[in-house]
Order: C-alpha cells, then sequence, then structure tokens
C-alpha cells in the first residue's frame, strides 16, 4: 500500500486518476481507518488531503459559506457565525461520533463514506448544498443530493474527488434544524433523522425544504412534505399534512436497528419536532 | 492453627475508609499491563479462523496451501487436540467449544487456527484454510429449541433431573426444581392471583479489554501463560487437563484485567494459543477482536419465563411458582437452576415451586456474568409482585415489606437464613427521599429487589515483611473490582501499620496454592479472609522475635497499634517494639518474617438489594430516560465504601443497558447482527444518571469483620425495577427486556388499538 500526501488538488488528482488499482481519499479517516481495521477494504494507495491548504479552509460569510474537505466538524461548532447561519448544519456535523471523532471527521467524509444514516448529509441537503467536485478535467459543481447514489456509493468518478461544500447566501428570516433518532444520546447511529431549512416572512412559511434521512437508500427530499409547510405558521393541520408527507415518502429496510413501522412512525415524529425548532429559530412565534 | 471465623464485632480505624487506589497511577498513565501488553522475543501472531454458519458438519478442512505460505509457523485444527479428558463429559464440551470437532455448533465456532510471524501474514492463512461445511437445520430460539420437531443440537443429551430418565435426546439438558408447601393449596386460599409470562434477550459482559493471551509451550511439556483472566488458577488446570501437562509445569500470570464480570472465568482460545506455541515451538500471542469477544466468547442466557403468584386481601402471598426456561447456548449449562433456585429467594413463602429447563441452542456457549440467571428470573418475579400489589391496590414496598424473608426463613431453595438485609433494603427505601420526589408527565417509579448467594471458596495468601517494615501482600485472587485497596487496608488495620506500607500483588500459579478464581462476589470476603489469618499468623512471629529479643516468654507480649508490648509489672521498662523496629532486627532473630493462611472460605453471606428508579418515556418515539436512580443494599462491611459504591452503581449500570437497549440479534440464517459496540449498545455516560446508593452494614455471622461479597447483587434488580417504572410510565405491561424504543411504541400503539 502506497501512502501519499500532496499538496495541491491537481497532484491529488493526478495520484488518484494514475492508479490502477484501489484507491482512498483521507480526510479525517473516521470511516476509512475502521474499514481497514475490520479489513472491509485493502487500499492499493491512500491520498492524504489534509495538505492541502485549501481543502482547510473554512469560510462563513452570509454570502455563502466553503466547508473544505479537510475541515473537522470541530471546526463548524467553534465558528458563531456559522452556527447563527446555519444552526442545523451545525447541529447535524456535530453529531458524528464522539468528541474524539469531531477533532478528525468531516462532512465532506461523512458524503462521500455514503451511509443512508449520514448524520450532515440531510442537513446539507437541505441547506442547499453543492459540492464542488475535482478530477484530472478540473472542476464541477453539483447539489449534494446527487453525490450520493445508494449505500456505499457516488456519483463520483474513481480520479475525482471533492474539495469543499458550499452553502448558498443567506437571506431574510430563515433557519434551519435537524434531529435524529438514536436508541443511545451520543456514539450512535441514526435510526431516522430529519432535516428542515425554513424561510418565514411575517411568521408564514415562504420556502421550506425538507429532508429524511435513514428511511432509504439515500437522503430523501420530500417535496410535498415541503409544500404542507409553505403559506403555514406551522399550525396542526400543516404540520400534520407534512407528517403524513414524511411517511409516506419512507422507504426503509427491517434491520437490526429499526423495523420498517418504527422508522416509518418516528420519521414523521423527527419532522415535526424539527420543523418546530426551525421555525423557531428563523424567528416564527406560535 | 486454625483462625476463629465468626464476627467479633471489632473497632476498626483503617478499615471503612475511602483510600486511594495502589493502581490508580498505573491505570492512568498507561502503565497498568494487560492482556494484550505483553511480548516476547520471537513471539508469533495467533488467529482463530471461526464457522459462518449455525450448525454444519464440517465434512473436510483442508490447511495444505495455508501451512506452505512463507510465515506460518503451525495450523492446528480438532484434529490436533486429542481425547484427553478421560470421558469427562463437562472438559470435553469445553474442548469441543475451544476447537470444532467435525461440527460447527454456533456462528463464531472456532474451527482452525494459525500462528505467523505477523498479522498479515496470519490473515493470509486464515483465507488459505478451505473448509467444506455441510449446513445442518439450526434453532437460536429458547421456546423454539423445546418444540418437538427442532433440530436436535446433541444427539446424546437426554435430559438429567427426570424421572424415568427419558431415551430419546433432547435440547432440554436439565430439569432442576426447587420449593417447598402445596401451592395448589396455596393458590386455592388465594384472592387474587397474577399470572405473567416474560422474555429477556441474550445480553454480552461487554468488558471493554477483549480476551488476549501470551503462551509459551515447550516440546519438555513445561509453559508459561500470561493471560487476562478472573481466575488463573482455574485456567492453569483445565488447561493442563485438556492439554495432558502436569499442573505445576504450567505458570499461569493474572494481567490487569479490563473488566471480566464472570466472562473471564472460563477459557475460549488460551488452550488453542498453548497449542499453537506447542506445534510451533515459539511464543503465541492470541487477541480476540471485538467481533470474536460478541460471538464466540460467553454471553449470557437468553430467556422465557412464566410466573404466578396468588395473595390473600390482606397482602400476604399464598403460593408462588415459576417455570424458567433459559437458553446455555451449545453446551449443556446450569444456568436455568440457578435462576430456578434464585427466583423467590427475597420472600418467605410457605407454598413455592421452581422449575428450570436448561435448553440448547446454536448460540456460543453461556458463561456467568454477574450474579448470573438471578436477574432474569427477578425481572419476570418482580414484575409479577408489582402487578400483584397494584391488583390488592397496595403500596409496592409495603406490599414487599409484608412478604419479605427474615432471620429464620426457609428459602425457597432450601437454605434456612440467618441475619439478612431484605428488610433492611426495603425499609430504607420506604423512608429514601427518592421516594418522594414527584413524578412528571409521561414519568414512572419502579422498586425491585434482588439476591445473590455469593461464593467462598479455596484461597490461599502469603504476606512478607521486609527489612524496612514494608508489607508485601501476595494473593491468589484476580483484582477484578478494587480487591487490592481492600486487602492493603485489612493487612494495615491487623498489623496496626499505615495503608501505605501495604503493597498488594496477585500472585502467579507458581507462587501460591490453588486459588478459585475470582468469581460469585468473592474476592474480598475469601482472601479478605485469609488476609486477616495470614497478618494474624505474622503477628504470632513478631510476638516471638519481640520475646526473644526481650528475653521473657512470648505469652507476656501482645501486639497494639502496630507494635510489640510487653505485658506485666516485670516488665514495665521494656520499651514497645514497633514492627518497623522488629523488621529491621529480623536478619539476625531467625530471619525473615512472613504470615501465611490456606482456607476454604465457607459461610459467604448471602446478598439482599432493593432498587428504585424513575424513569421518563417519550412516547412518541418509545425512547426511556433514567431520571434517577438509587440502589440500597447490604454489604455486611463495606471494608472500601468508594469501592463497594462503585460496585452497586456499575450493576445497575450494567442492568440499565440491559434493560433498555443490550441484546443479541440473530438473522433467520443464525447469524449474530450486531457482533459490535455499534449495534450492540452498552450505555455511554450520557445515558445514565448519577446512581445514588446507600450502604447498609448487616454483618455475615461467618466472617471476622462481617464482609459479605458486593460485586454482583447490584445487577439483580434493574430489568425489574427498570420494567416496573416504565410501565407505570406507559400504563402499559413491559414483559420483553431490552424495553427497547422499538418495542415500547409498540407496546404503547398496541395498547391503544
Amino acid at each position: 500500500m502506497r501512502f501519499e500526501s500532496p499538496t495541491t488538488t491537481k497532484a491529488a488528482a493526478t495520484l488518484l486518476a494514475s492508479e490502477s488499482g484501489i484507491a482512498h481519499v483521507l480526510a479525517g479517516g473516521t470511516d476509512l481507518l475502521v474499514r481497514m481495521k475490520m479489513g472491509a477494504i485493502e487500499p492499493d494507495l491512500i491520498v492524504d488531503i489534509k495538505r492541502i491548504e485549501s481543502l482547510r479552509t473554512l469560510k462563513v460569510a452570509a454570502a455563502g459559506v466553503q466547508i473544505g474537505a479537510a475541515v473537522p466538524a470541530v471546526r463548524l461548532s467553534e465558528s458563531e457565525k456559522l452556527r447563527n447561519l446555519w444552526p442545523g448544519v451545525v447541529e447535524a456535523a456535530n453529531l458524528i461520533g464522539s468528541d474524539q471523532i469531531q477533532g478528525r471527521c468531516t462532512v465532506v467524509g461523512n458524503l462521500c463514506n455514503a451511509s443512508p444514516a449520514a448524520d450532515s448529509v440531510p442537513a446539507l441537503i437541505a441547506a442547499g448544498a453543492k459540492a464542488l467536485v475535482v478530477g484530472p478535467k478540473g472542476k464541477r459543481r453539483v447539489a449534494v443530493e446527487k453525490v450520493v447514489l445508494g449505500p456505499g456509493r457516488t456519483s463520483l468518478a474513481r480520479d475525482e474527488f471533492i474539495e469543499a461544500v458550499v452553502l448558498p447566501a443567506r437571506t431574510g428570516k430563515s433557519a434551519d434544524a435537524y434531529l435524529r433518532f438514536t436508541p443511545r444520546t451520543e456514539m450512535d447511529i441514526a435510526v431516522v433523522s430529519a432535516a428542515i431549512n425554513l424561510t418565514l416572512s411575517r411568521g408564514i412559511v415562504q420556502s421550506a425544504k425538507v429532508v429524511l434521512g435513514a428511511v432509504a437508500p439515500t437522503a430523501v427530499v420530500v417535496p410535498a412534505a415541503a409544500k404542507a409547510l409553505i403559506g403555514s405558521k406551522l399550525d396542526d393541520a400543516a404540520l400534520d399534512k407534512m407528517v403524513a408527507a414524511c411517511r409516506a415518502a419512507c422507504n426503509p429496510i427491517d434491520d437490526k436497528r429499526g423495523t420498517i413501522e418504527y422508522r416509518t412512525k418516528v420519521a414523521g415524529v423527527m419532522a415535526r419536532r424539527a420543523a418546530l425548532i426551525a421555525y423557531e429559530r428563523a424567528g416564527g412565534s406560535k | 492453627m486454625p483462625y476463629e471465623t465468626d464476627y467479633t464485632n471489632q473497632g476498626f480505624t483503617k478499615v471503612g475508609t475511602r483510600v486511594n487506589r495502589p493502581d490508580g497511577v498505573d491505570k492512568v498513565t498507561g502503565r497498568a499491563k494487560y492482556g494484550a501488553d505483553a511480548n516476547a522475543a520471537g513471539q508469533l501472531v495467533g488467529r482463530v479462523l471461526r464457522s459462518p454458519h449455525a450448525h454444519a458438519l464440517i465434512t473436510k478442512i483442508d490447511t495444505s496451501k495455508a501451512e506452505k505460505l512463507p510465515g506460518v509457523k503451525a495450523v492446528l485444527t480438532g484434529k490436533d487436540f486429542p481425547d484427553l479428558t478421560g470421558g469427562n463429559r463437562g472438559l470435553m464440551d469445553i474442548l469441543e467449544n475451544c476447537m470444532a470437532r467435525g461440527r460447527a455448533l454456533y456462528d463464531g465456532h472456532a474451527v482452525a487456527a494459525v500462528a505467523a510471524i505477523d498479522a498479515d501474514t496470519a490473515n493470509k492463512a486464515l483465507k488459505l484454510i478451505k473448509v467444506t461445511y455441510k449446513q445442518l437445520p439450526h434453532v437460536t430460539d429458547v421456546d423454539e429449541a423445546i418444540k418437538p420437531g427442532a433440530p436436535i443440537i446433541h444427539d446424546w443429551v437426554r435430559t438429567a433431573g427426570v424421572t424415568p430418565a427419558p431415551t430419546t435426546a433432547s435440547n432440554v439438558a436439565q430439569r432442576s426444581e426447587f420449593g417447598h408447601g402445596d401451592v395448589d393449596a396455596g393458590f386455592a386460599q388465594a384472592d387474587v392471583i397474577i399470572e405473567k409470562s416474560f422474555k429477556t434477550e441474550q445480553t454480552h459482559q461487554g468488558y471493554i479489554e477483549p480476551h488476549a493471551c501470551l503462551a509459551t509451550l515447550g516440546p519438555d511439556g513445561s509453559g508459561e501463560l500470561w493471560v487476562t483472566t478472573q481466575g488463573h488458577f482455574t485456567f492453569r488446570n483445565v488447561c493442563a487437563s485438556l492439554l495432558g501437562l502436569e499442573v505445576a509445569k504450567l505458570k499461569v500470570t493474572s494481567s490487569e484485567i479490563g473488566g471480566g464480570f464472570g466472562g473471564k472465568t472460563h477459557v475460549w482460545t488460551e488452550p488453542v494459543a498453548l497449542q499453537l506455541s506447542r506445534k510451533a515451538n515459539r511464543p503465541v500471542k492470541l487477541v480476540m477482536s471485538r467481533d470474536e469477544v460478541f460471538r464466540a466468547t460467553g454471553p449470557t442466557s437468553s430467556t422465557s419465563v412464566d410466573v404466578k403468584i396468588g395473595a390473600k386481601r390482606n397482602g400476604k402471598i399464598t403460593a408462588a411458582t415459576a417455570e424458567l426456561r433459559y437458553q446455555s447456548g451449545a453446551f449443556p449449562g446450569m444456568w436455568a437452576m440457578f435462576g430456578a433456585m434464585t427466583s423467590f429467594a427475597c420472600y418467605d413463602l410457605k407454598n413455592v415451586k421452581s422449575v428450570g429447563f436448561d435448553v440448547l441452542v446454536n448460540r456460543p456457549k453461556v458463561a456467568a456474568y454477574r450474579a448470573p440467571s438471578a436477574p432474569m428470573a427477578a425481572f419476570a418475579v418482580e414484575s409479577v409482585v408489582d402487578m400483584l400489589a397494584a391488583e390488592l391496590g397496595m403500596d409496592a414496598v409495603d406490599f414487599r415489606i409484608k412478604n419479605a424473608a427474615k432471620k429464620g426463613t426457609k428459602a425457597s431453595y432450601g437454605p434456612v437464613y440467618g441475619p439478612i438485609g431484605i428488610g433492611p433494603t426495603l425499609d430504607a427505601v420506604k423512608n429514601h427521599p427518592h421516594m418522594k420526589r414527584k413524578l412528571g408527565k409521561n414519568q414512572g417509579r419502579g422498586v425491585a429487589c434482588g439476591f445473590w448467594f455469593n461464593f467462598g471458596g479455596q484461597t490461599c495468601t502469603d504476606l512478607n515483611i521486609g527489612v524496612d517494615g514494608s508489607v508485601n501482600l501476595t494473593v491468589g485472587t484476580v483484582d477484578v473490582g478494587g480487591s487490592r485497596a481492600s486487602l492493603a487496608l485489612i493487612a494495615a488495620e491487623e498489623l496496626g501499620i499505615d495503608y501505605e506500607q501495604v503493597r498488594v500483588t496477585i500472585g502467579d500459579t507458581n507462587s501460591l496454592g490453588h486459588n478459585d478464581t475470582t468469581e460469585g462476589s468473592r474476592g474480598t470476603f475469601s482472601s479478605g479472609m485469609a488476609t486477616i489469618f495470614a497478618a494474624r499468623n505474622a503477628v504470632d512471629v513478631l510476638k516471638q522475635r519481640a520475646a526473644a529479643t526481650w528475653d521473657i516468654p512470648v505469652e507476656q507480649v501482645i501486639w497494639e497499634a502496630g507494635e510489640a508490648r510487653a505485658k506485666g509489672r516485670q516488665n514495665n521498662n521494656l520499651p514497645p517494639l514497633s514492627l518497623k523496629e522488629i523488621a529491621a532486627k529480623s536478619p539476625r532473630t531467625g530471619g525473615p518474617i512472613a504470615g501465611h493462611n490456606e482456607v476454604v472460605a465457607d459461610g459467604a453471606g448471602v446478598s439482599f438489594a432493593s432498587h428504585m428508579c424513575d424513569v421518563e418515556v417519550d412516547p412518541e418515539t418509545g425512547a426511556t430516560k433514567i431520571l434517577r436512580y438509587t440502589v440500597v443494599q447490604d454489604a455486611g462491611k463495606a471494608i472500601h465504601p468508594d469501592y463497594v459504591e462503585g460496585q452497586f452503581q456499575g450493576g445497575a449500570a450494567q442492568g440499565i443497558g440491559w434493560a433498555l437497549n443490550e441484546e443479541y440479534i440473530y438473522g433467520d440464517d443464525g447469524r449474530l447482527q450486531n457482533a459490535g459496540f455499534l449495534d450492540y449498545r452498552i450505555p455511554v455516560c450520557s445515558d445514565l444518571p448519577f446512581i445514588d446508593t446507600q450502604i447498609l452494614e448487616i454483618p455475615n455471622p461467618n466472617h471476622p469483620y462481617g464482609v459479605r461479597g458486593v460485586g454482583e447483587t447490584s445487577i439483580v434488580p434493574p430489568l425489574a425495577a427498570i420494567g416496573n417504572a416504565v410501565s407505570n410510565a406507559v400504563g402499559v405491561r413491559m414483559t420483553h427486556v431490552p424495553m427497547s424504543p422499538p418495542r415500547i411504541l409498540n407496546a404503547i400503539e398496541t395498547a391503544k388499538e
């Protein structure tokens, strides 16, 4: 196995492109190293991207946020500005692993690991985040919901990697929220989760995005749930309609972590609670 | 000379204080050496190949490719373990569990092992071993396994304890019955009868340190084993029997232990590591992965229990019965028997009967887990006790007090109790501030009682006094719960010296006589007793040396406050001689000063506890939060109160995990689905409240200080206490442990319909 630590995105892309065997990108390593230790993968090449300066950059402004692929999750919570702009994204990223993991893990890594239960992914999608993809032929920008194709599968070509995710400009009375259900209080994996991003005007929802996690092979955007909220002050009728839409959008599996029935029910519960939190954060009052 | 074991109500100056633990610095600095921390020159890496099937015939194992791989020094299969058990079926079960003999009996059963120069080579070698399996029908559920037509695990098993003896094979290995009186007559007198069935899922002890050992065995039949274990003497004896070694030629040293809770009382990979070492003629280090620990060590039983209790309107129980079905994994056990013995031990019952059925299934061989079998029985019995109290309109604590066992009660499992703590723990619960806390919405409170026998056993201890007066106490019981601090306190108390002057070492098997395993909460009870006696033995020597120094008869010398004093007016010009002074002169007064004791520490006092717990249940998700938890337990005498409280809290914490989330989940294919800490959910710190404790001290009459074991009883009540609390919070009786969020939500929704 070769281990390389390039200092430019171009060098990293070239390394990935020229490897004929199995290559993996290493950022925090909190998924990669575990899989290697379990014997699930035996890479021929590991490209550590933490030495690339631009990937370690976190830019936070109302006009837009850029989170470099090597920025550990703990840095998101350390930014008060980011916490105010995107509280849902930050709380989702901060639920990954434990305090120790937070010092290493990254939201881009969380995205590329392509787990249906990833915490930060529904929040990024609800926020309308885009991924900046680098390859030997240059860069492209894709919506985060287009990155994950299924458990462990992404739309990235084998010589591509993501250098950052960007969040759009924040305007008006807007806020997001993320909630997940786990049997334990921490060190756990989402049985079901919900991320909601709202913009209000005079207490009425103008725009909304509702995303569910761990209820399908990928995070699920639920336009019908968003539609149920738009134009409302999150009255019970609107929330009931949103909950019904969420439950209808669920396509979960029965496994050791939860049954189809349980996940479907609790998806609605999480969405309802997350909507109320986002609404209050955006300045709405009931 | 035998020393007096009776309780004497002596005063204490050291015992009962909260001194720093002697192993603390080593453990926080990383200097402490655990099972995987030993290394030897030229050591090989041992790895085990395990069956992916729940039940299969092994028709062929081809190891030729693995053996040819450069770096591989030994490959073993069942054929490399000749049967030296002499017809001892229990020993053969251990051997067959360590390495399959023609049949894989559960997912994770060892089928082959390799020793190679490094981990990569060993892993590659495992992949080169070709095992041909013929899959057989399997069964993993305890109730399914006793149904007619269930796959039979062992065709040689006939149900024991049944007359006439059965002639056909069964998965019920043993029936055991306990009780007295006439339960039918008792139920006929009852005004109210409650009958209910319960299930509990299989749990693992969840110790953080995986099994690990470093084994050396030479062609001369002498060897050494460094191992994480609760009982190195037992490991020595078992390994020697299985491998045809002389006991004295196998030296076993116990490492620091990162948790055992009963799971490190049995051998798993140690005989394999020794045999690999013998074959390769090199030291072999074998460390289990977490996956292996879950799949192939000894979790506790999953169970299915029916309980029936009847009572008069005045709250007096007239009769109680229980039928308890416990699976013991793929080999016979006695776990249902313990369940049947403990189930009604808290109560004074005229008519009582409990029947246990030990059941074979295709799961790993069950091992002890902290008060093994008692928590599941208590869950069922204490749930029905709660239901009965509610039905009678009585307070659940008053109802228990009215029926509690006391001194003179004939226990449901046979003996007549001496002074015991169940009544006092219940009185303490009744008067505890916890019981006055107001409950909010979706909240519930539960109370439950628990019992454990405790054990004494063989013990052998040495105490050596250095020339500077420092004391080396060598014991043979592995320190799993802080016994070194307690034993140092005891030695200091007896000798009248400072706690810091005593260093306690766990001796290897070549330095002491046989010591039984640290199990049955016996460490501080039995080694404490042997330490008292060894210290008194050393005091006898100290007095002789002082008498010789003064040239007076030894009868005129007494030992007080750490010094020899000469009695009588004729001696009043003799200044006292301290332990340090006598020790300093010892080279010229007869050589080193030592005390020794070997004892079978009988009379371990039975132990009782009552727990109370408040929970809040989220009615939309079924999630339970433990708001407050209090343990009241009788310790007899708390030698080191911090450690006693730690045992109370630890048992409660494990019980909370078991009650709410921990469970072995098997797929329809008979494979374990959650062999890791992500999906086998032991609680993390933030899942638990601070666990409050109250120590009661009702002296054990059979120990000089009144000590009772305290390590196990604390895990007995939690399943039931939480079960009662959750049931009270949601208004539905919970009958299936763990009460995971999906199970609770399902129970709530089903009750609504």
